[in-house]
C-alpha cells in the first residue's frame, strides 16, 4: 500500500471513529464500512481502528476473524455466496455450485485472477421456498439452475468492464 | 382451508401504539400477559414477563432489541415481515420500548438482509415525520427512536447474549446466563431482545385486546404462529396457522404427502418420523419458531444429519467443549455411518456423546445441535445401518470454502 493511500485511511478510520464517538459499539459498524469499500480489513486498518478504539489490535482481529461477512484477505468486487443448507440442497444446490465452479474455473473458497469474483458457500439465507438462493455481494437470487449461472455472472462482469481496467484499480488497495 | 388464519394480515399502522400509549406501563404489559403470548422466537418465554423484568429495574438506559438475525435453516418468515409487515412491526418495537421505559430500539438484522435495510430506514424516516417515532411521539410526551444494525454473518448471534456482544462490537459468544439480558444487557443496560414476529403479534394485541388473541390456538400456546415450509412439497412458503395444527394437517397445507420425515424447528429441532405425524405444534408438545422442512421419502436421513451437523461445526462459536469438539465427532460418525463402517457399540457412544452435548454445552446451539443425530439415529435405524459403502459415496461430500 502506498503512504498516500495510508494516510487517506488513516484519515477515513478516524472520521469513522468520529462518528460513533470513539466507542468499542461502534466497531462492527466501522468494520462493515472499511469491508465494504476495501473488501477486506487489513492489518493496517485493523491497527487503526484498534488505535481510534482504544482496544488492542489483537481484538480488532478476534472480531474481524469471528464474521464471515469480514475478512482479512481481500475479497473479489463481488463475493458469491451460495446457500449449502438444507432445503437448497434439496432443490438442487449441488448443481448450481458445479456450474458456478465451471463458469468462472475457480474452486469454493476461492478467488478469480481479475479479482472480480469470489465464490463462499454460506448457510440459509431465508430464502428456503425459492432454493436454490445466492447472494452476489447484497444482491439475492433465487430458483437458480445452471442455466442462468452464467447470465447472473454476466450482470456482474458488464457493470464494472473490462477485468484489466478493475485489476489496476484494485492493484491499488492490494 | 380451516388450519389457515390470517390475524397478522390487516393492521392499521399505529393503531395498536396509539391504544397503548393512552394506557399506563403497566397496563400494557398486563395486556400482553392475558394474551398468553410467548416468544415466537423458539425459545418460548413469556413476552409480558420479560417485559416486566425489564420494566421493574431502575436504569437510566434500557433499550429493547429486535431480533432480525432469522438464521435457523427453513426460516423465512421474519424476512416477509421485515418486508410486509414493517408498520405493525415498528408499533410493536415502541409498543415494547414504551412497556419497559426504553428510549431507543434497536433492530438487529443479519447481514444476509442487508438488501432490506434501505426500506427500513425510509419507513423509519418516514414515521418520524408523521410523528409516530421522535420526540413525543403522538403527543403522548413519550420519546422513543428505533435504528438500524447489521449484523455480518454469524448464526450463533441471534442468541440473545451473542447478539448483545456483537452489537458491543465483541466477538458474538454466548455470555453465561444469569445475568440475563433484562437486567445487565447492551452496555450493561437492562434489555429486552425479542423476535420480529412476537413484537408484531403484541401490537396486533394491543390494537384488538388480549381476548381476540386467545381465541386463537390453544391453552398453552395462545394465538397463532408463521410456518415457514420448504423442502419436499408443492407449495412451499409462509403459513399463518393456530397454535395446536397437526403434522398431518400441515402436510396436507403444503402439498407434502408422501414425507417421510418432517424437521420441526430448523437444523436445532426434531426430525419427526412419519409415524408420528399426528403430534402437534405448541409449547405442549412440539414447540418451533416455525422452520418447518418436508423430508421426502427419497431423502437419504444420513444426508440430512450431515447438512446439518456441517452447519453447526461451522457455526459453534467454539467457547465450550462439548459444542466445539462434540459437533465434529457426530460429523464423523454420520460419515461412518454413510460409509457403512460404524459398529454399534460406537454409535451407542455417539449417541451419549449427544445427550451430554445437549446436557453440558453453554449455549441454544450446543443444547440443541445434536438434536437431528439423535432423533435419526433413533428413529431410522433400519435405513442407517449396515450400509454398503458405494451407497454413502458421492452424495452430500463435504463443502470446503465458507469465508474465514
Ligand atoms: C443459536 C441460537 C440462535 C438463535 N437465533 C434466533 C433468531 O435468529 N431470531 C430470534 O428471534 N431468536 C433466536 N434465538 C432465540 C433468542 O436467543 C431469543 O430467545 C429470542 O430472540 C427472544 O425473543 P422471543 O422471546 O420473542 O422469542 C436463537 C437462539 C439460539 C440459541
Ligand atoms: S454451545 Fe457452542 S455456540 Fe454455544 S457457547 Fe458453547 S461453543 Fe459457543
Ligand atoms: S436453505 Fe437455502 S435459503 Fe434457506
Amino acid at each position: 500500500m502506498l503512504a498516500t493511500e495510508r494516510e487517506s485511511l488513516r484519515h477515513e478510520i478516524a472520521e469513522l471513529a468520529e462518528k460513533f464517538e470513539h466507542k468499542r459499539d461502534g466497531m462492527m459498524p466501522m468494520l462493515e464500512t472499511i469491508q465494504e469499500k476495501y473488501r477486506c480489513v487489513s492489518d493496517f486498518a485493523m491497527q487503526e481502528v484498534a488505535r481510534q478504539l482504544g482496544v488492542f489490535p489483537t481484538e480488532v482481529y478476534g472480531v474481524v476473524s469471528f464474521y464471515s461477512f469480514l475478512s482479512t484477505e481481500p475479497k473479489g468486487k463481488f463475493v458469491i455466496r451460495l446457500c449449502r443448507t438444507l432445503s437448497c440442497d434439496f432443490a438442487g444446490k449441488r448443481e448450481v455450485a458445479r456450474q458456478l465452479e465451471n463458469e468462472l474455473g475457480i474452486r469454493f473458497g476461492e478467488t478469480t485472477k481479475d479479482r472480480l469474483f469470489s465464490l463462499e458457500y454460506c448457510n440459509c439465507l431465508g430464502m428456503c421456498d425459492n432454493g436454490p438462493a445466492l447472494l452476489v455481494n447484497n444482491d439475492v437470487y433465487t430458483r437458480v439452475h445452471p442455466e442462468l449461472v452464467s447470465d447472473i455472472l454476466e450482470k456482474y462482469r458488464r457493470m464494472f468492464g473490462p477485468a484489466s481496467q478493475l485489476e489496476e484499480m484494485e492493484a491499488h488497495h492490494a | 382451508m380451516a388450519n389457515v388464519v390470517h390475524i397478522m394480515e390487516r393492521y392499521e399502522p399505529g393503531s395498536g401504539l396509539k391504544k397503548a400509549l393512552s394506557q399506563s406501563r403497566q397496563d400494557v404489559i398486563r395486556t400482553v400477559r392475558e394474551s398468553g403470548i410467548k416468544g415466537r422466537g423458539g425459545a418460548g418465554f413469556p413476552t409480558a414477563v420479560k417485559w416486566n423484568l425489564c420494566a421493574v429495574v431502575q436504569s437510566e438506559k434500557k433499550f429493547i432489541v429486535c431480533n432480525a438475525d432469522e438464521g435457523e435453516p427453513g426460516t423465512f418468515k421474519d424476512r416477509l415481515l421485515l418486508a410486509e409487515r414493517t408498520d405493525a412491526l415498528f408499533d410493536g418495537i415502541t409498543i415494547g420500548g414504551y412497556a419497559i421505559g426504553a428510549k431507543l430500539g434497536i433492530i438487529y438484522l443479519r447481514a444476509e438482509y442487508t438488501y432490506m435495510r434501505p426500506g427500513l430506514e425510509a419507513k423509519l424516516a418516514e414515521r418520524r415525520t408523521s410523528g409516530l417515532l421522535g420526540t413525543s411521539i403522538l403527543g403522548s410526551g413519550c420519546n422513543f427512536d428505533i435504528e438500524v444494525r447489521m449484523g455480518a454473518g454469524a448464526y450463533v448471534c441471534g442468541e440473545e447474549t451473542a447478539l448483545i456482544q456483537s452489537l458491543e462490537g465483541n466477538r458474538g459468544e454466548p455470555r453465561n446466563r444469569p445475568p440475563y439480558p433484562v437486567n445487565t444487557g447492551l452496555v450493561g443496560a437492562p434489555t429486552s431482545v425479542n423476535n420480529v414476529e412476537t413484537l408484531i403479534a403484541c401490537a396486533h394485541i394491543l390494537a384488538k385486546g388480549p381476548e381476540w388473541f386467545r381465541k386463537f390456538g390453544t391453552e398453552a400456546s395462545t394465538g397463532t404462529k408463521l410456518l415457514s415450509i420448504s423442502g419436499d412439497c408443492k407449495k412451499p412458503g409462509v403459513y399463518e396457522v393456530p397454535w395446536g395444527i397437526s403434522l398431518a394437517d400441515v402436510i396436507d397445507l403444503c402439498g407434502g404427502e408422501g414425507a417421510k420425515a418432517v424437521q420441526v424447528g430448523g437444523a436445532s429441532g426434531r426430525t419427526v418420523p412419519a409415524a408420528q405425524f399426528r403430534r402437534k405444534l405448541g409449547f405442549e408438545d412440539l414447540a418451533t419458531g416455525g422452520s418447518i422442512i418436508i423430508i421426502g421419502p427419497e431423502r437419504d436421513l444420513l444426508d440430512v444429519a450431515e447438512n446439518f451437523l456441517d452447519f453447526f461445526v461451522e457455526e459453534s462459536c467454539g467457547q465450550c467443549t462439548p459444542c466445539r469438539e462434540g459437533n465434529p465427532k457426530l460429523l464423523e460418525g454420520v460419515q461412518l455411518l454413510k460409509h457403512g463402517k460404524c459398529s454399534i457399540g460406537y454409535l451407542r457412544e455417539l449417541q451419549g456423546l449427544g445427550r451430554t452435548m445437549q446436557a453440558a454445552s453453554k449455549c441454544g446451539l450446543g443444547q440443541s445441535s445434536a438434536n437431528a443425530f439423535l432423533d435419526i439415529t433413533e428413529h431410522f435405524r433400519s435405513e442407517i445401518l449396515g450400509r454398503v459403502s458405494e451407497r454413502g459415496q458421492g452424495s452430500g461430500a463435504r463443502e470446503q470454502g465458507r469465508a474465514s
